[in-house]
């Protein structure tokens, strides 16, 4: 079946099967490899891409289902002059990821959720990340990773970027 | 994992939907949010030969007020019911049980309608909707039929819905005033299903005699079930430590749940009686508050 799907800015007509996944045709059909599959089973937010600007799992999606819609993955966070998101900016300056796997999900979600919650608290960052799993168990300085973002992104000095041990 | 091949339609009317369903017939599965469907066809547990993908027929996505009947189009996301505050306003139960509904991505997707047309009993609006005593509203070709909740759930995903027939609106009657209401359920983790839940709504009078009270739980049956023997015992009386005591042990013996890994049967049945109890208190709670 051919879809055409906008990702990332650019416009992709693409031929599919209805039963290919939408992560499946990100990674295989187009190559953008950032986007991971941890699960396959819609639990761990690996997969986690917005659609539309809502943020999704492509796991649980198909790639017919995002025909004439938009599709951002973690390739088109970056600015075109290659500065990096206040994200992921946050992500390195706050030891964010340990083997990085989650990482991409993690900031697709975060994405939406400052965008809904310019200023959250930490319970809500937490509960607003609790779809996406990291295994190394590195929460609290994805939390910080993510206030930092939200500081930057409202004009406002983050806090301290020393690692945290808890 | 890949699904089994399928053929796949996105109709842009209702009316264009109902014929494809027609047309196909039982080997047709009507595609809404698809955070239920999808899995289970990744895991070849349902293999449609059909997928119908409502999401682009435009309508069915409102939340509305109208002649003390508030209504909902089966295509809202669990987002949208998250973040609605006339719903909210009227049924606080409404936050409750949507942010206990998978986790955000997935309420991004998942659909009220799919909730329910489903039928699983570990899906967590079905006990709602028996507390607040909803009727479903299935379009088929020879227009819409109204069903009252009591008479959706037959068994294991199994509902009242026809064949050709599309879920397309749940209505809920407005409650008087002094009406609360409040969802729990007990879970291991975010996004898992429930280990028991429990739904409750009460009215009170200005002396606080219970009017009316709907209670509805969560997987501890194959059905969802209305706690019928416990609402009785609640009607007509105060709520009082006596009265929830008695209605809490009625809905631990009248569920029958199934011991697996979220625990034993008796452990559950513990669980709803303490989940009723906090329930029809926070549901007390509000109408004071």
């Amino acid at each position: 079946m051919e879809i055409t799907v906008t990702v990332n800015s650019g416009q992709h007509t693409l031929d599919v099967e209805p039963r290919t996944l939408l992560v499946h045709m990100i990674r295989e059909n187009l190559n953008l490899t950032g986007t991971h599959i941890g699960c396959d089973t819609t639990n761990c937010g690996a997969c986690t891409i917005l659609l539309d600007g809502k943020s999704v799992k492509s796991c649980t999606i198909l790639a017919v289902q995002a025909n004439g819609k938009s599709v951002s993955t973690i390739e088109g966070v970056i600015s075109a002059e290659g500065q990096l998101h206040p994200l992921q900016e946050g992500f390195k300056e706050n030891h964010g990821l340990h083997c990085g796997f989650c990482t991409p999900g993690m900031i697709m979600r975060s994405i939406e959720l400052l965008e809904n919650n310019p200023n959250p608290t930490e319970d809500e960052i937490r509960w607003g990340i609790s779809g996406n799993l990291c295994r190394c168990t590195g929460y609290n300085n994805i939390v910080k990773a993510i206030e930092y973002a939200s500081a930057k992104m409202r004009g406002v000095e983050p806090a301290s970027t020393e690692p945290q041990f808890v | 994992m890949i699904a089994q091949s399928f053929k796949y339609e996105s109709p842009g009317t209702l009316a264009e939907a109902i014929s494809m369903l027609n047309k196909y017939g039982e080997d047709a599965k009507v595609l809404s949010g698809g955070h239920s469907l999808i899995p289970m066809m990744k895991l070849r547990f349902a293999n449609p030969e059909w997928l119908i993908d409502i999401n682009g027929i435009p309508g069915l996505a409102y939340i509305k007020e109208e002649g003390g009947i508030m209504k909902i189009g089966a295509l809202n996301r669990e987002a949208d019911i998250e973040h609605s505050d006339l719903l909210k306003k009227q049924f606080p139960i409404f936050g409750d049980v949507t942010k206990q509904i998978a986790d955000p991505q997935v309420r991004n997707r998942g659909t009220i309608g799919g909730n329910l047309a489903h039928g699983d009993a570990a899906n967590d609006h079905p006990a709602v909707m028996l507390a607040l005593r909803a009727t479903v509203i299935a379009t088929g070709s020879n227009g819409e039929r109204s069903i009252p909740i009591d008479e959706f759930f037959f068994g294991f995903y199994m509902t009242a819905l026809q064949h050709g027939e599309i879920l397309t609106e749940i209505q809920i009657p407005i409650p008087p005033a002094r009406t609360g209401s409040a969802y729990h359920k007990l879970e291991r983790k975010v996004g898992d299903y429930a280990t028991a839940g429990v739904a409750v709504q009460l009215t009170l009078d200005k002396n606080g005699i219970c009017k009316a009270a709907g209670i509805g739980l969560t997987n501890v049956n194959a059905t969802p079930l209305r706690a019928s023997r416990s609402e009785t015992a609640l009607i007509g009386k105060p709520i009082t430590d006596e009265t929830i005591t008695e209605a809490a042990k009625y809905a631990s013996e009248d569920c029958s749940p199934s011991s697996d890994l979220r625990g034993s049967e008796e452990y559950k049945r513990a669980m709803v009686a303490v989940l009723v109890k906090r329930m029809i208190h926070k549901a007390v709670e509000r109408i004071s508050g």
